[in-house]
């Protein structure tokens, strides 16, 4: 299959529209600008739809409608904008309305700066909006992913009916690197039980998060859990690379796995044991996998570009089995491979 | 590995630093290698310096960013300050004369090469510059090879009349330049 | 005996929530009644608000979604440009529609969207008990304006369909009230025409309908259709704004 040398942004509307993207609806924001720029002239000539918002909450609002009625949509921003897109993605899990997120992350808090970071873990994995839910999180590493990962959220998205999130960071959003387009094109989709296309023949549907009547809405989040416990079941998606004999895991997602890899590779050929497990998916994250490799004589190690927020997630999965470090840098600093290395002999005394 | 190098192309904005990695990297992919491009963006652009990062291996790329580069093009004195301190032992730094003092960096590891006068003179368009630095470049690394850059020069040029001769022109320009 | 009146097929046989004298039922029912005459109702998706509509779809016997506070000119927005062919229209009050939703309506309708959007505007936030809303008048006593609209510490009354009027995006804007019965019946024609329009494609369509909010108002419900007549009116006054759908 032949291969295009595209940026990460770029394999994102690819994917997406391989998907059968019906709207794209943005607001510009470095380092995600590629996208309602590429999706501006390529929806429009496939006669789809695409709309520069006024806000980002327009725009992830706009999703909230053209999904409501069934219909392939998504937004995307980097950061500050993921934070005002928050109300929506509260209400798509609260209305169990399907919808997908991009988030091309730059350094924060508040307006930051444009590097490529990833401090807004907590905020993608954790809830981010209010109320008890939780939005499914995909990290790519690679323009492939961006690809992938984008063509796949829209089936996840509307199989368990709730927000899904690509967490991707400046980095891998403008790298160019070869894509393979190894999709199919989507273009028939099963109608919806509950989308709203108009009552002919049917009872009118209804789509809310308000729930008032006594005690319905504390049964409506017992639903929920068990529809999240069905995702961590059903959803966790990783990566592990020479973690059966390791001393040393490493556990790094998006662009800090590919410079942590670079460096376990340096630290192999120096003779010290170290792998790498990295999730996929953030939410559900893969506590199992982590903690099955945790034990006697084995250390973990977390790299991020934040000030460590994944690292909580690890400890809550190594579980006081092993010593679980962290490494890192925020506000746009990148990581050295050289650095990671040195944390590796570092650790291995 | 055999191959691993880690470009930067920096010069002013407008230099067409973006699109010399464009190439390079199109083609590393054409000749089977993986690569990577990553380039400067955003605010950092406005002013200063522009630059591209590209990655080039026959293993799988890490971190798109160069940590130790290997290959440099400085199509201006501030980018080659920029950058200098940066590069690994025996890098490939070359260098435009046309704009930058040479006697500045004395005793220091540069090809300089002026490549502004031979886009100019020689091939009878400024903006070809960064062709004929990426010809140089490429000369000096031993990779991609000549034939597989010439070939992804024709297809980014090729909707435009005339440009992707002349592009070409450049590259081997660069190429053939006695350092 | 002949049946001469029923309810309309687009509401549904659900008991209103509204406050006694409230101007929502009727206005509910001129939208059930126009979507009726005009065949719709199978192909209609509404956008309830956040306020006291929010419970719209126990009452519209269509498909009917939430938007968050402010946000359906957005969502309607997302559901009318996917689905060209449905009839898709918002109801929203003061607070939503010109307030926390300002810049939502302002583009929706800057962009011409053929849709139709009903304001219900009662001058306050009747919902939360009866706060200054936007169109709160000069002077009117409310739960946060105690001491009566100061517009040097709140500002003015927005007359948003003047505003509107202002962009080229807006086709048809008309203000009415549901006081009387005189007045119903141009409001039932001026809903029925917003919808119409959409039907026959000519954009965007924005209906003001001047309510009454006796209880938040802390008025009888004749002392609160009188006084939309002679304060409520003086401000907001009635008639067709725009109409470019000739």
């Amino acid at each position: 299959m032949s291969k295009h040398l595209i940026k990460g942004n770029i394999a994102l509307c690819e994917g997406a529209i391989t998907a059968g993207l019906s709207a794209y609806f943005g607001y510009p924001i470095t380092p995600q600008n590629e996208v309602p720029a590429y999706m501006s002239n390529k929806m429009v000539k496939m006669g789809r739809v695409f709309i520069q918002a006024e806000s980002e909450l327009s725009a992830a609002n706009m999703v909230m409608g053209a999904y409501a009625t069934g219909k392939r949509a998504m937004t995307s921003s980097s950061s500050p904008g993921i934070s005002l897109k928050q109300e929506a993605i509260s209400y798509l899990a609260g209305m169990e309305v399907p919808g997908v997120i991009v988030n091309v992350q730059r350094g924060g808090p508040g307006l930051g700066n444009i590097s490529g970071s990833q401090s807004d873990y907590f905020q993608a994995t954790k809830g981010g909006g209010h109320g008890d839910y939780h939005t499914i999180v995909f990290a790519p590493n690679s323009a492939q992913e961006m690809y992938e990962m984008a063509y796949d959220s829209f089936d996840i998205a509307e199989k368990y009916r709730t927000p899904v999130m690509i967490l991707s960071d400046g980095i891998i959003g403008q790298m160019m690197e070869p894509v393979e387009f190894n999709r199919q094109e989507k273009k028939e989709f099963e109608k919806k039980s509950w989308a709203l296309d108009g009552c002919a023949g049917r009872e009118p549907r209804s789509l809310q998060s308000l729930l008032m009547k006594d005690g319905a809405l504390e049964q409506h989040n017992i639903d929920l859990q068990k529809k999240y416990e069905e995702i961590k079941k059903n959803e966790v998606k990783y990566d592990i690379y020479e973690a059966e004999d390791a001393e040393i895991i490493i556990v790094a997602y998006g662009i800090s796995s590919r410079i942590a890899k670079n460096a376990l590779k340096l630290a192999r050929q120096q003779g010290i044991k170290a792998g790498m497990i990295r999730p996929k998916t953030l939410w559900p994250f893969p506590y199992e996998i982590i903690n099955k490799h945790a034990g006697q004589g084995v250390k973990f190690l977390t790299v991020e570009l934040s000030m460590g927020q994944m690292v909580e997630d690890v400890k809550l999965a190594v579980n006081g089995k092993s010593p679980v470090e962290f490494i890192g840098r925020a506000g746009g600093g990148v990581i050295t491979v050289q650095a990671v290395l040195n944390k590796i002999t570092e650790l291995k005394k | 590995m055999k191959t691993y190098n880690e470009i930067i192309i920096a010069g002013f904005g407008g230099q067409g630093v973006l699109l010399a990695g464009n190439i390079l990297a199109q083609s590393a992919m054409e000749e089977g290698l993986n690569t990577t491009w990553f380039p400067s963006y955003g605010a950092e652009m406005r002013g200063g310096t522009a630059n591209s990062t590209v990655i080039i291996s026959d293993d799988e790329i890490g971190s798109p960013i160069a940590f130790n580069p290997s290959g440099l093009i400085a199509l201006n004195a501030l980018s080659l300050d920029k950058f200098l301190p940066r590069m690994s032992e025996n890098a490939v730094i070359i260098a435009n004369s046309s704009i930058i003092n040479e006697d500045d960096y004395k005793n220091k590891n540069i090809i300089f090469i002026p490549i502004s006068e031979i886009a100019d003179k020689e091939i009878g368009n400024i903006r070809a510059a960064n062709m004929v630095a990426v010809g140089a470049l490429i000369k000096a690394l031993n990779v991609p090879a000549l034939d597989n850059v010439l070939n992804a020069v024709k297809n980014a040029f090729a909707k435009k009349e005339g440009l992707s001769e002349l592009n070409i022109k450049a590259v081997k320009a660069g190429y053939d330049y006695k350092i | 005996m002949e049946k001469i009146l029923s309810r309309p097929k687009a509401l549904k046989d659900n008991p209103l929530s509204y406050c006694p004298g409230c101007g929502h039922g009727i206005i509910h029912r001129l939208i059930a009644e126009s979507i009726d005459e005009l065949g719709i109702r199978e192909k209609t998706i509404a956008v309830a608000p956040v306020g006291c509509a929010v419970f719209a779809y126990d009452y519209f016997n269509f498909d009917t979604t939430e938007a968050p506070h402010g946000r359906p000119p957005a969502v309607a927005t997302g559901i009318k440009r996917t689905n060209p062919d449905k009839i898709v229209f918002t109801y929203q009050g003061d607070g939503d529609l010109a307030a926390i939703g300002t810049a939502e309506t302002i583009h929706c309708a800057n962009r011409g969207e053929n849709i139709t959007v009903i304001f219900v505007n009662n001058a306050n936030y009747g919902m939360t008990g009866g706060q200054m809303a936007p169109t709160t008048l000069i002077g009117q006593v409310t739960e946060t304006t105690p001491f009566g609209r100061d517009p040097l510490r709140e500002g003015y009354p927005i007359k948003v369909s003047e505003l509107l009027a202002n962009l080229q995006g807006t086709k048809y804007i008309e203000r009415v009230t549901v006081f009387n019965a005189p007045h119903i019946i141009k409001a039932k024609k001026a809903i029925k025409k917003a919808f119409q329009n959409q039907v026959e494609g000519k954009g965007y369509s924005f209906i003001e309908v001047i309510s009454h909010c006796p209880v938040d108002w802390g008025k009888t419900p004749l002392e609160s259709v009188k006084w939309v007549e002679d304060v409520f009116l003086k401000t907001f006054p009635l008639g067709v704004i725009k109409d470019e759908t000739k």
